[in-house]
């Protein structure tokens, strides 16, 4: 196990190593000259050939990459060109916020997504399966942006119960966490019922039974138990990406999390800043799903008997 | 008359799907006195398990309903209970096993929790103590001890049934209900696990309810035969009743599709033509579509159960009081 885990965290370096390269190519591709960017307007040809110069940008692609992989191995993630702070810094600050909102959001819908998908497992085909199953479906297709904005417009402007924006106590977190929370928990409770579908009805469900195990118990020890394996993977999808930062309700709720400093770095072509966020949110997913495949192995016995 | 584990009455059952009434049983009746085994023979689709399902109350709803009929343990009418008190006797007063051995045990769960489960459930031990008697449950079946800490998938297709049978044993059900038990198993293995029901049963008197279509296991295992065709008994007796008297022309079918090991150059003689359809039976005796020796009247009207012994009756428009008795009847 201690060998799988190791394995599995050796593995990430190539991962790492892939992203920043593919990302570090794009940035190189899109228009627009950081030199220029951050000299604003009124700059000389001169003075932006100088920066150039200083900056390294006027070296090969490959070679630029290969300085600031050295560097990154050095842990030095390199300064950002927009606010002149080391990205390390700039990254971990942010960092923090889209943490916990990932978190409060994550439990939120993990609570209520799975008693949801159970019960309409169990009651298919009733008047509470199909509502449970309309509301996911709405939570599923919703756009995010246009619930955070109704979300803001009913309880921030009308009501006034909550903050338009920002992160500032608990009451900051209430609405982005339910915008995140609410497309989380569609997906969840869809795969969570599906999977139960198909449990409740296998053989040893019915030995279970046979034995006296009482109907509830049944469905919550035995066929749950079984059913998680699908609804762990879809959870940690969810967390994985919510950890990346989500670039659309962090820039709704002006939230001082890593999605929207990515987004305001990619405007400003600021390419350490751009690296410096894709790196955390690539360790974060994957992180993650070592942890979802961890838990595999605590769930199913059988894969744990693969892993060792 | 000896004391009744388990007595049948009357049982209908249909499945209501969308696709029509499918119906199960129609007026299945069957009854085990204590410690001895009943056959319950026929072909797939024949009603076996759902009668089985039925004395569990597990028939699954929807689309089961038993339309009416008694199901009585130890003169108690199961029917009647609350789910509360049909889970206290589902394990304890009756246990069942199941024909799929590969998918009868849950996965995730190792062999001891599950055996325990049912002791803890039952017997109210500590999970400490019942997981002590599963052990032994475990040993019983012949399966070592040390193993009940391994998941089912740890073990093979002949253990797993073993396992499935230390469950049911558990807490020494009076009636076992054993749906094909070895139907899933490979052929030395059905041996070792039938010899080991066989002993089991008697070392606890438990009277047994073994749901087969393999003849071989009822004349091996069983002290009474009930053959079922389309939801009814139509042939009942013992041993020696259904089998060296056979009356009944499915009967009479079932064994000629038996191949025969003295005369291998006897060809089989398989049933023609394929069970009714269950949801559109016919009006008389459901067997006369395939029945060579079908009559006018077995087209209208259902046969009445006519008896040869105390023990052996047939439900077959062939006989009546006068000729069921004779040696050679008149259609052979």
């Amino acid at each position: 196990m201690i060998k799988f885990i190791i394995r599995r965290l050796l593995s990430l370096i190539p991962v790492i190593l892939g992203v920043t390269f593919f990302v570090f190519m794009v940035m190189q591709l899109a228009p627009g000259d950081a030199a220029k960017l951050l000299l604003g307007e009124g700059a000389t040809q001169e003075q932006v050939e100088e920066l150039r110069e200083e900056m390294g940008l006027n070296d090969p692609v490959i070679v630029q990459y290969v300085r600031y992989m050295v560097n990154f191995c050095k842990g030095d993630l390199g300064t950002s060109y927009a606010t002149k702070r080391p990205v390390a810094d700039e990254v971990f600050s942010r960092f923090p916020y889209t943490f916990n909102l990932s978190i409060v959001a994550g439990i939120v819908s993990i609570l209520l997504a799975i008693p949801l998908g159970i019960l309409a497992a169990v009651k298919q085909n009733t008047f509470f399966d199909n509502i449970s199953m309309v509301i996911s479906l709405v939570g599923v297709s919703m756009p995010i942006f246009w619930l955070a904005l109704l979300l803001v417009l009913a309880f921030s402007l009308n009501l006034g119960w909550f903050p338009v924006q920002g992160a500032d106590g608990w009451k900051s977190y209430v609405l982005p966490a339910i915008s995140l929370g609410f497309m989380n928990m569609a997906s969840i409770a869809r795969t969570t019922r599906s999977s139960m579908l198909e449990t409740v009805r296998q053989d040893y469900i019915r030995t279970a039974r046979a034995k006296g195990v009482p109907k509830r118990d049944a469905i919550v020890k035995h066929a749950f138990e079984n059913a998680l394996i699908p609804t762990i993977t879809v959870c940690g999808i969810q967390l994985g990406q919510l950890l990346g930062g989500s670039v659309l309700t962090e820039t709704v709720f002006a939230w001082p999390g890593i999605g929207r400093l990515m987004v305001q770095s990619i405007s400003s072509r600021d390419v350490p800043m751009v690296l410096g966020c894709m790196v955390v949110m690539t360790v974060c997913f994957s992180v993650v799903n070592l942890l979802v495949d961890l838990l595999y192995a605590f769930v199913d016995p059988r894969i744990k008997a693969m892993y060792s | 008359m000896a004391e009744k584990t388990i007595e049948i009455k009357d049982l209908v059952v249909e499945y209501r799907t969308r696709s029509g009434v499918v119906q199960a049983l129609n007026g299945l009746s069957l009854s085990i006195e204590k410690g001895k085994t009943l056959g319950l023979v026929g072909e797939t689709g024949a009603g076996k398990t759902t009668a089985g399902l039925a004395v569990l109350g597990l028939i699954p709803s929807p689309p089961g309903v038993i339309v009416s009929g008694e199901i009585l343990l130890n003169g108690k009418d199961l029917r009647a209970l609350t789910d509360k008190e049909m889970d206290q006797i589902r394990g304890d007063a009756v246990a069942m096993i199941f024909q799929d051995p590969m998918t009868s045990l849950n996965p995730v769960m190792t062999v001891g929790d599950q055996i325990a489960e049912a002791i803890k459930i039952h017997e109210g031990l500590n999970h400490g103590d019942a997981l002590k008697k599963a052990e032994e449950m475990l040993e019983m079946v012949g399966i070592p001890r040390e193993r009940a800490k391994e998941y089912p998938h740890q073990f093979s297709g002949g253990m797993k049934q073993r396992v499935v049978i230390a469950i049911a044993l558990s807490c020494t059900p009076g009636l076992l209900i054993a749906d094909e038990p070895t139907t899933a198993l490979d052929v030395t293995i059905q041996a070792q696990v039938l010899e080991m029901m066989k002993g089991l049963k008697e070392k606890y008197e438990m009277s047994m309810l073994m749901i087969t279509h393999d003849l071989g296991i009822v004349a091996e295992i069983c002290d009474e035969v009930s053959v079922v065709y389309a939801g009814r008994v139509v042939e009942h007796g013992t041993l020696a009743d259904v089998f060296d008297n056979t009356r009944h022309p499915y009967t009479e079918g079932l064994f000629n599709s038996l191949p025969n090991i003295e005369n291998q150059a006897e060809k089989l003689k398989p049933i023609r033509g394929l069970m009714p359809d269950p949801t559109d039976l016919p009006l008389g005796c459901p067997f006369y579509p395939r029945c060579d020796h079908a009559m006018e009247i077995c087209r209208t009207k259902k046969p009445p159960k006519v008896y040869r012994n105390e023990t052996h009756f047939v439900e077959c428009h062939l006989y009546n009081e006068q000729n069921i008795g004779d040696k050679e009847e008149k259609w052979r």
